[in-house]
């Protein structure tokens, strides 16, 4: 351990560790630009220079180790001097195109110049130019090579991370320019990470680009539901102007920091796989006997409508007959919905048909982030339910049903006919008497369905998943649930209510601490204590 | 003056060639070293030879090899400096092209000494003739068994592998060098590591100048006190100054260390072209900080021209009479580094094209007063601020030029150009010049 002061803060920190890995330790802010602590050190934007008691000249906090009783200045004029000067440099070829730039906002150009430039600007020449300037490098990423401060950090990102080495520097001087490889295109699966790590406007995502200004936006904290590493993410949501984009809300997903998840990336998949949350929603009720009016001419109604649904959908559970149900559930809900799933059908109404686990939905896997099981809760869902890939199989119940041995079937988000083919739907809804679908998004097994009870997407609640290591983690609501739906725990709560059983669920960490009081794995866990990151549960 | 030391074969006809460079005394003292001595014995006497980098940092060569870990799992590496790219400076190429048996020699004797079993001489691209000169000597030892397995029937193997640069003065940067010979671009590395621990691919790595390593047969022939006696305190040896510029011979000269700069330019040089007036010298290539006339009292080696505020670097002596346009040095100065500079680090990205577009503008009568205090800021804020040195010696041009001759210039920008050169149209900025600002 060494003993170091820094801006006057005495600081106790590893030894060996860099400057600047001090500085973000004792939270004291310093400009960077190609440090980034993913990637190799690079040492090349200078920017984050400080001032180091007996040494003659400032240094950079990236490649200068720390030593017992270094005494470090980052706001000295010294310091400043050195920083701003850097600044003025990366400024100086800069087109300063920030009214038309995607990135103004959230650009450290812009950050750094309000936080330690302020210089007065001594630049009066013409500006280099060079070659690409709105330039799509791929089908995620656009390059700006002007904007670029050549920060190397997609380099590195392409030679380090992704290991396909997608750009370069070309040229020499101030005529240097960043591009991709020529006759190559920015295409793999982790592509949309380079424009979080660009710092400035030099590679923007062309599917978030001019879509909304980035200080209209509102972030919160989630869990990424594409598949069972479940990395940790921001949902950036619309904050304040619904009427900006037609019912589009949340506008991109960013990767958040998690050490033992994701470390500070996401893949594409997940990246833009947010559009499900206010594409495609379901958002009328449909019971045999309710309205027939659209959703939008319900006019505040829709509540009422889900309402008188669930009581309808509660008394059909109540009279039949033991046996006459069948539950497809799925790995896509979270583990409190999971445990009212459990509550209700297997604690209340005895239910035997539950199955959860769909055959052949595999998909992609590499040995980095991207898992093959595309379900973000499979192993809470194992645990909660006390089933596996086998006793756990949808295939057995489906069959059931299309054998009429299964009187009703309710489904959760689970499409038939996308797992089985429309044959099996047909067969299953020519021969089940009730076809409840229960789910965010529409597809033709709701079309198929009896009741059709709309429910939240996973931006629009709060809940716990378990990725594939056992971590529970945390999703927050970023949005309103969509006018007409509900989160499934409060539908399933409200069955529960309706069939006679205790619930005292305000919200849904109240359902969380019953299921921790009930399931081993879940055993001193609270909301509280999940914090960001997340706990494993125990083995 | 003495007898010259590495310069003694360069008269001497077909010296490049196995036969005649032997009959003058080749590959002896490496035969002697090799077979009787240790390697260490051999550091030894390096070290009190007071032999100093000659390719322009003037680092102890000695202390440099004694740097390497002494107990390495890896390959350890000699690569030979040959990218003489510093603009005034061409005393390597006369070794390359007319002694090389002298540098393929010292390299023996300095793998011997370092335990490295491989070496690169990486000559600069420009350097045609210089390159087949070296292969072709090279080519010869093999056939002699000089190089290969078991060098002089000792236990010490030794291949030398010949690469040519791609044109690029950066690459004259140790570091760059080892990514360019790696076949990466030529950035120069963060240091530390420093490349005696993690040098070519990964591994211990010696970078010596082509000088440094002809100067390392000759203090084994005569010994460490003989070599050392030939130069001044701290400073071993004799160093070949190549003088140009506006003197009646220029030239390569082998002086001694520590000779005085207006003896090499009155004596040796034939003094200032012409009868005219001496304004200005350059000592140590285009980097170095200058010289005005009343300077050159100081004595060319590393101790005395720092002393002086400037640095014997790569000991390319540039003379300027008083015809010379200190905004016309500068704007090619400029020019050179802002074309050169590598662009990894932004302080010299930005810097060095900034200041040369200022400096063009000046240049073209375009200047005003105000843009000589911006280029001293520019430079004061690239200096020391970067990875390598490039941005220090882009910025000492500019300091020195203008800090020594601020009049001039100043002059210069309030006439556009004609005042202080009466003969104008021989300066005429508007003749041939660039279309665009800025462009190269």
């Amino acid at each position: 351990m060494a003993n170091i002061t820094i801006d006057g803060k005495q600081l106790t920190v590893k030894d060996g560790i860099t400057i600047i890995e001090a500085i973000d330790q004792a939270s004291v802010g310093l400009p960077r630009y190609c440090y980034h602590p993913g990637l190799s050190i690079a040492g090349n934007c200078r920017i984050c220079q400080v001032e180091v008691e007996k040494m003659p000249r400032t240094v950079i906090a990236c490649n200068t180790r720390v030593a017992e009783g270094m005494v470090i200045h980052t706001q000295s004029e010294k310091a400043k001097d050195s920083q701003q000067s850097v600044l003025e440099f990366l400024l100086a070829n800069h087109p300063l195109d920030c009214p038309v730039c995607d990135q103004a906002g959230e650009c450290k150009l812009q950050d750094y110049y309000m936080e330690y430039g302020l210089y007065d600007p001594k630049f009066n020449d013409l500006k280099v130019k060079k070659t690409k300037k709105a330039f799509p490098i791929g089908p995620t990423i656009m390059l700006d090579q002007e904007r670029c401060v050549l920060c190397t950090r997609c380099v590195r990102f392409g030679d380090e991370i992704t290991k396909t080495n997608d750009f370069g520097v070309f040229n020499r001087g101030h005529h240097s320019e960043l591009d991709v490889y020529p006759g190559k295109e920015l295409n793999n699966k982790y592509s949309g990470n380079v424009a979080d790590i660009c710092p400035v406007g030099a590679l923007t995502d062309r599917d978030f680009r001019f879509k909304m200004r980035v200080w209209y936006l509102g972030s919160q904290d989630s869990v990424c539901p594409g598949c069972a590493r479940g990395c940790n993410i921001e949902v950036h949501y619309e904050k304040s102007r619904p009427y900006h984009l037609k019912e589009k809300r949340v506008m991109r997903l960013k990767p958040r920091e998690n050490q033992d998840v994701n470390k500070w990336w996401m893949c594409d998949e997940g990246r833009y796989a947010y559009k499900a949350i206010d594409d495609n929603r379901i958002k009328k009720t449909r019971y045999p006997g309710g309205p027939t009016t659209s959703a939008e001419t319900l006019n505040g109604q829709s509540e009422k409508v889900l309402e008188a649904a669930l009581e309808k959908l509660a008394a059909a559970l109540k009279g039949a007959k033991p046996g006459s149900w069948g539950v497809i559930a799925t790995p896509q809900s979270t583990n409190e919905e999971l445990f009212l799933v459990r509550r209700l059908f297997r604690d209340a109404l005895k239910v035997k048909d539950l199955a959860f686990w769909a055959p052949g939905q595999e998909g992609y896997q590499d040995d980095f982030l991207i898992r093959a099981d595309k379900n973000p809760n499979m192993a809470g869902a194992k645990r909660i339910l006390a089933l596996d890939e086998k006793s756990g199989d949808i295939t057995s119940v489906v069959e059931r049903a299309k054998k009429g041995e299964i009187e009703n079937l309710f489904v959760f988000s689970t499409d038939l006919a996308k797992v089985f083919g429309a044959d099996t739907l047909k067969a299953v809804r020519s021969k089940v008497k009730t076809l409840v679908f229960e789910g965010p998004n529409g597809n033709p097994t709701a079309d198929a369905a009896d009741f059709v009870l709309p429910s939240s997407s996973y931006a629009e609640k709060d809940g716990t998943f378990t990725n594939f290591e056992g971590r529970v983690q945390r999703i927050r609501k970023a949005v309103e649930p969509v006018i007409g739906s509900l989160p499934t725990w409060l539908i399933l709560s409200r069955l529960l209510f309706l069939l006679g059983q205790k619930v005292d669920y305000l919200r849904a960490d109240d359902v969380f601490d019953d299921l921790a009081k009930t399931e081993p794995a879940f055993a001193g866990m609270n909301y509280k204590t999940l914090g960001k990151g997340g706990t494993v549960w125990a083995k | 003056m003495t007898e010259p030391v590495l310069s003694r074969n360069f008269t001497v006809a077909d010296a490049w060639k196995m036969d005649v460079a032997e009959n003058h005394g080749a590959y002896e003292t490496a035969k002697k070293v090799l077979t009787t001595m240790q390697p260490d014995d051999v550091t030894n006497q390096v070290v009190a030879a007071n032999l100093r980098g000659l390719g322009g940092a003037g680092f102890p060569t000695g202390k440099k090899w004694q740097f390497l870990p002494k107990e390495s799992q890896k390959p350890i590496y000699l690569v030979i400096n040959a990218d003489e790219g510093e603009p005034g400076t061409f005393k390597d190429r006369y070794i390359l092209e007319r002694d090389p048996h002298q540098l393929i020699e010292g390299i023996i004797i300095a793998t011997f000494a370092i335990r490295s079993k491989k070496s690169y001489v990486y000559i600069r691209g420009e350097y045609v003739e210089s390159a087949r000169r070296v292969q072709a000597a090279l080519d010869e030892a093999y056939k002699k068994g000089y190089l290969g397995k078991g060098v002089f029937g000792s236990k010490h193997d030794l291949d030398i592998v010949v690469h040519r640069g791609a044109g690029a003065y950066i690459c004259g940067e140790e570091t760059a060098l080892l990514n360019s010979l790696e076949g990466g671009k030529g950035y120069p590395r963060l240091k530390p590591p420093f490349p005696a621990i993690v040098g070519l691919f990964g591994c211990p790595t010696i970078i010596n100048n082509v000088e440094t390593i002809a100067c390392v047969p000759h203090i084994l022939k005569n010994g460490p006190e003989w070599f050392a006696a030939l130069g001044s305190a701290g400073n071993g040896g004799t160093h070949l100054f190549g003088v140009s510029g506006h003197v009646n011979k220029p030239g390569v000269y082998e002086l001694p260390m520590g000779t005085p700069l207006r003896e090499m330019i009155e004596k040796h040089a034939g003094g200032v072209r012409g009868g005219k007036k001496l304004k200005a010298v350059i000592p140590g290539g285009i980097s170095a900080k200058i010289l005005t006339a009343d300077e050159i009292d100081v004595k060319m080696d590393y101790d005395s021209l720092r002393a002086a505020g400037t640095m014997l670097g790569s000991a390319g002596v540039m003379v300027m009479d008083e015809t010379t346009c200190m905004v016309k040095m500068l704007y090619y100065a400029t020019k050179f580094f802002s074309h050169e500079s590598c662009g990894q680090c932004s302080p010299c990205r930005e810097g060095t094209g900034w200041a040369h577009k200022i400096v063009t503008r000046i240049y073209h009568g375009e200047g005003s007063l105000p843009d000589l205090d911006v280029l001293l800021k520019i430079a004061r804020n690239m200096e020391g601020r970067t990875i390598c040195v490039f941005a220090d010696a882009a910025a000492w041009p500019i300091q020195s030029y203008i800090g020594k001759f601020r009049p001039e210039f100043e002059e210069y920008i309030r006439t556009k150009g004609q005042g202080i050169h009466r003969d104008y149209k021989e300066y005429d900025p508007r003749v041939g010049a660039p279309k665009q600002i800025g462009a190269h």
